[in-house]
Order: structure tokens, then C-alpha cells, then sequence
């Protein structure tokens, strides 16, 4: 029984309205989603008489085989590629920026967090307003606007996507580098000036190394995050166009699973992005964490 | 290991859980439910003229029967009605009735094990027939069974801006857009001549039911009525899908239709001179636009009285969740009686589904001459076809019509051509 339970029994007592949580909106679900994704399953009236036969990796096949599939895992790849560095050197610098003795620091911090809290589909409108063909952006470009506009131009809906994302969620990793700053020893930086470093030197071989358990947390989140994007191609883009080049795996999923009936390929294409994300994010880990 | 060993025996038993859920079993005894007489609860659309008709609706049926009480509401919020009413059936707690089922969604909800056939009730194929007549047979599902009343229609039709044709030198009254070559020449004169910065304006996005307000109207009436799938097979890849896919893509290609979404609304605003919209515009543009309106256009120039179009339908369902199914079918009846129907056009400038509808309602179509057209087209409208996978097939045909005819990115034929192939395989079931 020790050996089952452990030295201090108590201790699962205090777990375990977690381990119920992650198992009822976590485990249970993710468990179901698997089982979907080997079946031609669709959502069904309790209790009808419905065939949801299991088809083994026909899903799997789909998704590595259906380009409107294959193109949104690209589209977020670019997105990620984009919107995560991005992320990671503006709110850090930012964040130091910040942390410094500058005129009204409180006033920049709330600003940088506003469009944190702000919902979504209220900042979209602004961007869409912005970065239209007769928006702001392009009036203020005049002759170099680009053709077509941004939000109908193939190459440019998803870095625009990944720009508005990053200056979004900004404020909330800005927040992260903060509290992560606060432990970076002042005396390194007195060392540092002392050895004659400039601030960029400090910065460089003090902040950066200081935040790196930081920085690991943000890639990460920024990551998984980025991996789920959804909104902004539905409603900045008109569901992820044009022609697709701005539809992103959920989005993807979304439109299978619940407007199309096709739940199990839409479960199938979750756990490939699970898997993808868990990939990225061991990689990322294993960069950022080794010595 | 002992951890591993544990965290394995959770995890296979999660999974064994996981399995249940396909569970399953009977549908009940549909046949008594069929008979079941109580209280029911409804749904209809939240646009504030359904909202008032649907009221007055629900109060004259509960003051003649106190026993069957009606309880309704607005159809919940959600990215659309077909989502919401989708995770209603799946949760079990669908209303008995919705009033603003979209038949493009019906082939899906049926699917689900969502749906009562109304072949359940004795009187209902003679009820819609006799008051719909022979576009009944649109509505009827590939198992010969009937999952929804034929409720209304918003034949959808070209508006024109007056004031925009005549600043570009086009005669407002009668504008030349009945053929292709007319329209294209007109288009070309709005926007060069100052009218508006485009002809039309229809939503260039990727939503599956987009093609319903560019594409679908023009091939319904360039085919004389044809659907974008019949038995069984894609129409749209024919010569009359490819001359209405040429239209457009000229249209595009001349930017004389926008390749970008105009937020807001293009034709009130003046963006657009024309636009294609259904009755409930003319309350809309009442007092923002000098309009004049014209059947959508044919290659040919068909007179406007063999012109069909799309009916941007919205029909009655029957939803099996529903226990007292014999009140919710009185109820439907009662809300499509020619009374109701008469409230209803009154209200709302929808054209209830009933044959013959000038002569029914005389008076109104004598104070409303507006509606005159959209009541003739009423009779020549073509409906989604009610095929397995209409939402799958409406959008791949989206896809590809929006990769080459929108944004020029591959040759119309080819695209309309490979969506056809795979549009065959869908409607196949597979």
C-alpha cells in the first residue's frame, strides 16, 4: 500500500481535484478525439440508430493527402515562423524597455496590454478598416501599396495575420518578461558596467541569459497559441481565403467537423496538430534549455 | 515503472470509456410520438420583422389551445443557425420546430438522426403539395421522404442604383443588362462613367454559401432551372456553368467586382451600383437608394418571365427530440394556413411557398407593386440540391470557383471540371 500510495498519502488528496480536472476537460476528451479519428464519425441524435464505422487511417490519409488540408498545416508553419521570433524579440525588448526608469512607464505598460484584453473580434474590425484596399495602411502607402491588397494577396494574408496576432498578444508576454526581469540580479548589471560593457552589451550577455527560462515559456506558449489560430482567419481573412492561402488547421477543422459533417476527419486532423505542436515545442525546448 | 504501469492502466481505461460514447441505440417509438399531443417549444429567426410575425403566430395558436401550449424563441446565437441547431441535436435538446431550417442543412441534420420525416403524419405529403405545388419535389430527401416544409422564398434578383447608372449616362429606367454582353457593357460604363467604383459587389469570401449570391443565381437561370447536382451527378462543369464562369471571371478580371469583402454595405453605401439581393432588400434600401430591379442576367437575354433564379429558401423542420409531434405538426400547418402566410408576407415581403401567389394575395400585391417580380419569380425558383455532403459539396465547389474565376489563380474550365469529379464522389456519399 506505501509503495502504491507513496510516503505522504496526503499529498494525492491535495492533487487530485487537478488530476479530476485534467481528466474530465483534458484526458477525456483528447481520448474521445483519438477514437473519432479512426471512425467516419459525425455528431448524432442521442439515441438514433446512425453508422459511425471504424475506417483505420483513412482519416490520417485524408489529412496528409487533402491539399486544402496540407495548405493550412503550411500556412501555420509560415505563421509560426513569423509570429513566434517576432514575439520573442518585441516583447522582450519591450519588456526592458519598460522595466527601465522611463516617463510614463504605467501608462505604455496598460497600453501594450489593452489589446490583450480586448475581444478579438473588436480589433479585428480596426484592422480591417486599416489594412482594406482603401484603408488606412494603403492610403498612407500611396503607389507602393501592395496589389492585390493585403487581405486578398496570397503571400501577404498570413504575415499580416501573424503581425496582428504578435502585436495582440503582446501585452501578456510583455508581462511574462517583467516578472522575469525583476529576478535578474541588478549586481550582474553593475559588474557589467563595471567591465566596461555598453547597455547593448548588458542587455546581450546579462538580460538575455537572465530571461531564458522565460523566453522558454513564451516560445512555448506563443507556440501552442499560434498552433490554434482561429479567429483571425475567419473573420479577417472571410474564412481563411483567399483561395485558402490563410485557413489555418483549425479553421480547417472547424469547417469539416462542424459545418461539414466530418467529425472524424476533423478529430484526425486535431491530433496531427497535437502532435505537430508537442514536436515543435520538444524541439524548441531542447534549443532553448541546453547549455 | 510501477507509476508507468498505472498511468497505462488509466489511460487504456479512459480509452475503453471513450469508446462508449458511440453507444446508440433506438429512436423510440416514432409512431406514437407522431400521435403525442402537449406543450412544445420552437425557434425561429432573430430578424425583427420574423420576430413580431412569430409572436403573433404563437399567441393565436396558444388562445385556441390552452393545452398545447407553444413556448418560442429566437434561434440561440452562434457562428450560424445550422451550428447551433446542429449542437442542439447533438446534445438532445433541438426544439420541436425550427422555423428558418436553411434546406442546404437538411441533408446533414437528417444525417444526425436529427430530423422527423413528415411522411410520419398522414395529411402532410397532400399538405405541401396541394400548397406548393410541384417545387415540393425540390425539398424532397434521396429516401423519398419529405424532412422539411417548403416555408418561403427570397428569389434573388439584380438591384440597380438609379442615380449611379444615370450619373454614368445609362438609362435608369430601363438599363440594358438582360445578356451577358449588355451587362458587361453597362458595368463598364458605371465605373468608368463615375457611377461607382464597382458594377457589383458580392461577397468574394470562402464561405460555402457565397456561390449562392454570384454564381448559383446566374447558372439557375442560364440552365433553365437546373441544380448544381442531379441524380446524383455535378451540373456546373456543362457549357452553361462555363459561360457563367466566364461572365464572372471578366467581371473580376476588368475590376468591375471586387476581389476584396467591403465592409459594410456596398450597395447602400455606393460602392457597388448593383447588387443581388431578395425581397427583404426593398424595405432595406427604402429610404438609403433609388433603386430599379431586373431579373439576373441570361447569356441569351431569356425574357424575363422564363427567368428562373435561386430561392434563398428558409423552411419549416421537425426535430426529433420533439415528444408531442402531432401538436408541432398542427402547429406547422397553422403558421402556412393562407392566413398566416398573408401575416407573414405582410410582414416580413418573404414570399410564402404556395402556388399561385399574385392571385391569393391580390390586395397586397396591388399596394406593394415592388414585390410583383419577386412574386412571379417565386414560381421559377431553383433550390440547394438535397444531396449527402451539401455543405461538403458547396464548398469544395467555392474552392475552386473562388481559385480561378476570383482570383485567376488557375483556368475556370479545368477548376470547374476536377471540383466536378470530386463533387460526384460526395454526392455518392463517399
Amino acid at each position: 500500500m506505501r509503495t502504491l500510495l507513496g510516503r505522504h498519502p496526503i499529498g494525492l488528496a491535495f492533487v487530485a481535484p487537478y488530476v479530476v480536472f485534467l481528466v474530465a476537460i483534458f484526458a477525456y476528451p483528447l481520448c474521445i478525439a483519438v477514437y473519432m479519428s479512426f471512425h467516419d464519425w459525425f455528431f448524432a441524435a442521442p439515441g438514433a440508430a446512425v453508422d459511425r464505422p471504424f475506417v483505420g487511417l483513412d482519416n490520417y490519409a485524408t489529412v496528409f493527402s487533402d491539399p486544402g488540408v496540407q495548405r493550412s498545416f503550411l500556412n501555420i508553419l509560415v505563421f509560426l515562423v513569423i509570429n513566434v521570433p517576432l514575439t520573442v524579440v518585441l516583447s522582450l525588448g519591450l519588456a526592458a524597455a519598460l522595466n527601465a526608469a522611463i516617463p510614463f512607464r504605467t501608462f505604455f505598460r496598460v497600453s501594450f496590454y489593452v489589446p490583450y484584453v480586448t475581444a478579438s473580434v473588436a480589433v479585428v474590425g480596426v484592422w480591417l478598416f486599416l489594412f482594406n484596399a482603401d484603408g488606412l495602411v494603403n492610403s498612407v502607402l500611396g503607389d507602393l501599396a501592395p496589389e492585390p491588397s493585403w487581405l486578398v494577396n496570397s503571400g501577404l494574408t498570413m504575415p499580416v495575420i501573424a503581425v496582428y496576432v504578435t502585436w495582440k498578444q503582446l501585452g501578456f508576454f510583455i508581462l511574462l518578461y517583467l516578472a522575469a526581469l525583476q529576478n535578474v540580479p541588478k549586481e550582474l548589471y553593475e559588474s557589467a558596467a563595471v567591465d566596461g560593457a555598453s547597455r547593448l552589451r548588458a542587455f546581450w550577455t546579462v538580460t538575455v541569459p537572465g530571461v531564458r527560462p522565460a523566453t522558454t515559456l513564451v516560445v512555448l506558449l506563443a507556440t501552442i497559441t499560434g498552433a490554434n489560430l482561429f479567429t483571425e482567419p475567419y473573420l479577417l481573412t472571410g474564412g481563411g481565403g483567399p483561395d485558402g492561402t490563410s485557413a489555418s488547421p483549425v479553421l480547417v477543422m472547424y469547417q469539416r467537423g462542424i459545418e461539414q459533417g466530418q467529425a472524424g476527419l476533423a478529430a484526425a486532423i486535431g491530433i496531427v496538430l497535437v502532435v505537430g505542436v508537442l514536436i515543435i515545442s520538444l524541439v524548441n525546448r531542447y534549443l532553448l534549455e541546453r547549455d | 515503472m510501477k507509476r508507468t504501469v498505472i498511468a497505462l492502466f488509466l489511460g487504456t481505461a479512459l480509452t475503453l470509456t471513450a469508446c462508449n460514447v458511440d453507444g446508440g441505440g433506438g429512436g423510440g417509438d416514432a409512431g406514437a410520438a407522431a400521435g403525442k399531443r402537449g406543450p412544445i417549444t420552437i425557434w425561429y429567426s432573430n430578424n425583427t420583422e420574423e420576430v413580431a410575425w412569430g409572436k403573433s403566430v404563437v399567441t393565436a395558436w396558444n388562445d385556441a389551445h390552452p393545452d398545447e401550449k407553444v413556448t418560442a424563441q429566437e434561434i440561440p446565437a452562434g457562428k450560424s443557425s445550422e451550428e447551433t441547431i446542429g449542437a442542439a441535436i447533438a446534445a438532445g435538446n433541438a426544439p420541436c420546430l425550427v422555423l428558418n431550417t436553411s434546406p442546404a442543412a437538411v441533408p446533414q441534420f437528417q444525417k444526425q438522426g436529427g430530423l422527423v420525416p413528415l411522411d410520419d403524419f398522414a395529411d402532410a405529403r397532400s399538405y405541401v403539395e396541394e400548397r406548393t405545388g410541384e417545387q415540393a419535389k425540390q425539398y424532397e430527401s434521396p429516401d423519398g421522404k419529405l424532412y422539411q416544409l417548403p416555408w418561403k422564398s427570397n428569389p434573388v434578383v439584380i438591384f440597380y442604383n438609379k442615380q449611379a447608372f444615370a450619373k454614368a449616362g445609362i438609362d435608369a429606367e430601363h438599363p440594358p443588362l438582360a445578356t451577358y454582353e449588355e451587362f458587361l457593357a453597362t458595368a463598364r460604363q458605371v465605373v468608368s462613367g463615375g457611377g461607382a467604383q464597382y458594377a457589383i459587389l458580392p461577397a468574394p469570401t470562402s464561405e460555402f454559401f457565397q456561390s449562392w449570391f454570384d454564381f448559383y443565381p446566374l447558372f439557375a437561370a442560364e440552365t433553365g432551372g437546373r441544380q448544381l447536382v442531379e441524380d446524383g451527378r455535378a451540373t456546373f462543369a456543362g457549357d452553361e456553368g462555363k459561360k457563367v464562369a466566364a461572365f464572372w471571371q471578366t467581371m473580376y478580371g476588368e475590376k468591375l467586382a471586387g476581389q476584396e469583402k467591403y465592409n459594410g454595405d456596398a450597395f447602400a453605401d455606393g460602392k457597388a451600383a448593383m447588387a443581388i439581393v431578395g425581397p427583404w432588400a426593398i424595405p432595406v434600401y427604402k429610404d438609403k437608394v433609388e433603386w430599379g430591379s431586373v431579373p439576373v442576367p441570361t447569356s441569351n437575354g431569356t425574357p424575363a418571365n422564363e427567368i428562373h433564379t435561386f430561392s434563398d429558401a428558409k423552411n419549416i423542420a421537425m426535430y426529433s427530440a420533439c415528444e408531442n409531434r402531432a401538436t408541432a405538426w398542427e402547429l406547422m400547418k397553422f403558421a402556412t394556413s393562407e392566413e398566416q402566410d398573408g401575416k407573414l408576407l405582410e410582414a416580413t415581403g418573404q414570399m410564402p411557398m404556395r402556388t399561385d401567389l399574385e392571385g391569393a394575395y391580390p390586395d397586397y400585391f396591388g399596394k406593394n407593386p415592388a414585390y410583383t417580380m419577386f412574386a412571379d419569380m417565386s414560381s421559377r425558383t431553383v433550390e440547394v440540391p438535397n444531396v449527402a455532403n451539401s455543405i461538403a459539396i458547396w464548398q469544395k465547389f467555392r474552392d475552386a470557383y473562388s481559385s480561378s474565376v476570383i482570383f485567376g489563380r488557375s483556368e475556370p474550365d479545368t477548376a470547374l471540371t476536377d471540383a466536378a469529379t470530386d463533387v460526384d464522389k460526395l454526392a455518392a456519399g463517399s
